[in-house]
């Protein structure tokens, strides 16, 4: 079986500070792979590597057997990558349909064209419509972003990278200030996605994490420190040295 | 048809926003009631034509785009220069084609600059554009031969608009002519800023780093933008040069960049309207100040702008709008 993902000796520096070093991965179709570490770890630059806001010093990174090391950001996600944001990134000023349809629009190219209306995408607001339907914001569509409350809001932003029909999603810490009554809704949104869609998820919450994740690759100082299935991990004594040990305290 | 859609019609919802609603009706009966009534003279009326087209085209990229420039007389003054030339070296007078000519090859320079000057942001955007009307207004002192340079470009002779109406001194034809170009000119941007790519350009507004995220080419929907925008304000430049006959160096000028940005966020932006506002108001004001007070208008000015930056944050149709809900329907 061919990986969707695969990150192959990736290094970043940022000046004297290493905050990427050698690190590998690999995501087949189906995969549920949580990327776990202390702060400061790399995590969220990892992601920003794989999605290309970042460019590597060394290494590549493979989509679907293609090459996409020196791919734009917006080309890494006609490829079929997406990704969320660890801090909302939302169009603060615009409709909670509005903020999904502009990415459902992106996807199907609608939004180069400047003669047509955009209420005539018919197809792009339906579509945009039954995704706010699954996660429970039908209520909220009309609302003006800003004036949700955040938990509201990170259901948001998972809604417009669903809006792009991702092969490789990448989740930085989807549930962070949510409240424990709308994780749920939020972590079956993730379960519900399909088999041939492959996870990465930066996760904090070890419940989350081990609820979830079918493998865990733990990063510490930038570098891969260990990984292999949930149970591996958690019997790692390295891993819970310095990491798990001092978390389990928060 | 309600007017308010439920969350389950959400296309009614959004075509009603983009509805013509009856308070648009009121600038253009406003215009026409100035042709018969005169209440100011017809030459104000078409300063002020222009100056809502100019202000249109920076709207665009401003209010719609989020792109802050010092720079767009640059294209005013490129539309100006080119329908001139045209018409005094070549001896193109045809008003209509003059008019395109002028626009494309503000059109043409605004391609060329946009593709460079939107790769940066911010601060450094905003030095750019600034240098670039320095730029621009240097090259057409420098290449005295073409531009007339600081005596500025006459010979200029537009011939009657269909061979029939003439740019006569009351400026009656050309308040009519000048009243079409910013129909059409507004036409196409409400149709521009209601469509798709409309919305994402508020997208990269409101969220540049989302629109990328979302797979967007921000950097080319921005030049598209820009380029649209530079041949609108061409299309005001080249009808000043039309209506005037004469063409200075002043087209070009900082303070024609900083005018119009003025007259936008005087009036509103993002809105289209705010260009209609600001400078039916702002070119009012300066003419009656400069009647009044020869001598010191521009600090009386000067002051009312600062009044205006006090307590209308958002323009004029931006405190318009939050207190009567009135030309942006607001999410119910």
């Amino acid at each position: 079986m061919t990986n969707l993902l695969e990150v192959k000796g990736l290094h970043k520096n940022f000046g004297a500070l290493k905050v990427t070093q050698d690190v590998h991965l690999a995501l087949a179709p189906g995969a549920r792979h949580a990327l776990i570490g202390p702060n400061g770890a790399g995590k969220t630059t990892l992601i920003n590597l794989i999605a290309g806001a970042l460019k590597p010093d060394y290494g590549s990174i493979f989509l679907d057997t293609r090459d996409v090391t020196g791919m734009s950001e917006a080309g890494r996600v006609k490829s079929g990558m997406a990704r969320t944001f660890q801090i909302n990134q939302l169009f603060r000023k615009l409709t909670t349909l509005e903020n999904v349809a502009l990415s459902v629009s992106e996807r199907l190219g609608r939004n180069h064209v400047f003669w047509r209306h955009a209420w005539r995408n018919s197809d792009v607001l339906e579509e945009a419509m039954a995704l706010l339907k699954r996660l429970g914001l039908e209520s909220d569509a009309l609302t003006v972003i800003e004036e949700l409350p955040y938990g509201r809001q990170r259901l948001v932003e998972i809604a417009i990278t669903l809006g792009l029909s991702p092969n490789v999603l990448l989740l930085d810490e989807p549930a962070a200030g949510v409240p424990s009554s709308e994780s749920p809704v939020i972590l079956d949104a993730v379960d519900a996605l399909g088999d041939d869609i492959a996870v990465l998820i930066i996760e904090h919450d070890m419940d989350v994490v081990f609820r979830f994740a079918k493998r865990i690759s733990v990063l510490v100082g930038g570098a891969v420190l260990a990984e292999g299935v949930p149970d591996e991990i958690a019997a790692n004594e390295q891993v819970r040295a310095v990491y798990l040990g001092e978390d389990a305290d928060a | 048809m309600a007017n308010r859609a439920s969350p389950g019609d959400p296309v009614v919802f959004l075509r009603d926003r983009t509805r013509w609603q009856w308070p648009e009706a009121l600038p253009w009966i406003l215009a026409v009631a100035i042709f018969f009534l005169q209440p100011i003279t017809l030459n104000l009326g078409v300063q002020i034509l222009i100056t809502i087209i100019f202000a249109l085209s920076l709207d665009l990229i401003l209010g719609y785009g989020g792109v802050v420039t010092l720079g767009h007389a640059a294209y005013f003054g490129t539309g100006a220069y080119a329908t001139g030339m045209l018409s005094a070296h070549l001896g193109w007078n045809e008003p209509i084609s003059g008019l395109l000519a002028g626009a494309s090859a503000a059109g043409i320079v605004g391609f060329v600059t946009g593709w460079v000057l939107l790769r940066y942001h911010g601060l450094a955007l905003l030095m750019l554009t600034l240098a670039l009307g320095i730029m621009m207004s240097e090259f057409a002192n420098v290449t005295e031969a073409w531009t007339g340079g600081f005596d500025g470009l006459s010979g200029i002779s537009i011939d009657p608009i269909f061979g029939i109406f003439e740019n006569d001194l009351w400026r009656r034809n050309y308040y009519w002519y000048s009243l079409i170009v910013l129909f059409l000119v507004f036409l196409a941007c409400r149709r521009i800023v209601h469509s798709a790519f409309g919305r994402s350009l508020v997208g990269i507004r409101e969220n540049t780093q989302r629109m990328r995220a979302i797979g967007s080419p921000v950097h080319l929907r921005l030049v598209t933008i820009y380029t649209i925008s530079a041949f609108m304000a061409g299309t005001a430049g080249a009808l000043y040069a039309q209506v005037n006959a004469y063409v200075t160096l002043d087209v070009l000028s900082f303070a024609r960049s900083g005018t119009v940005l003025i007259v936008l966020v005087l009036g509103g932006t993002g809105r289209l309207y705010g260009a209609f506002i600001g400078a039916f108001l702002y070119i009012l004001i300066e003419d009656e100040l400069a009647k009044e007070y020869p001598a010191y208008w521009e600090l009386g000015l000067g002051f009312i702008l600062v009044l205006a930056a006090l307590f209308f944050r958002t323009g004029i149709l931006g405190a318009l709008e939050s207190a009567t809900g009135l030309f942006r329907r607001r999410a119910p």
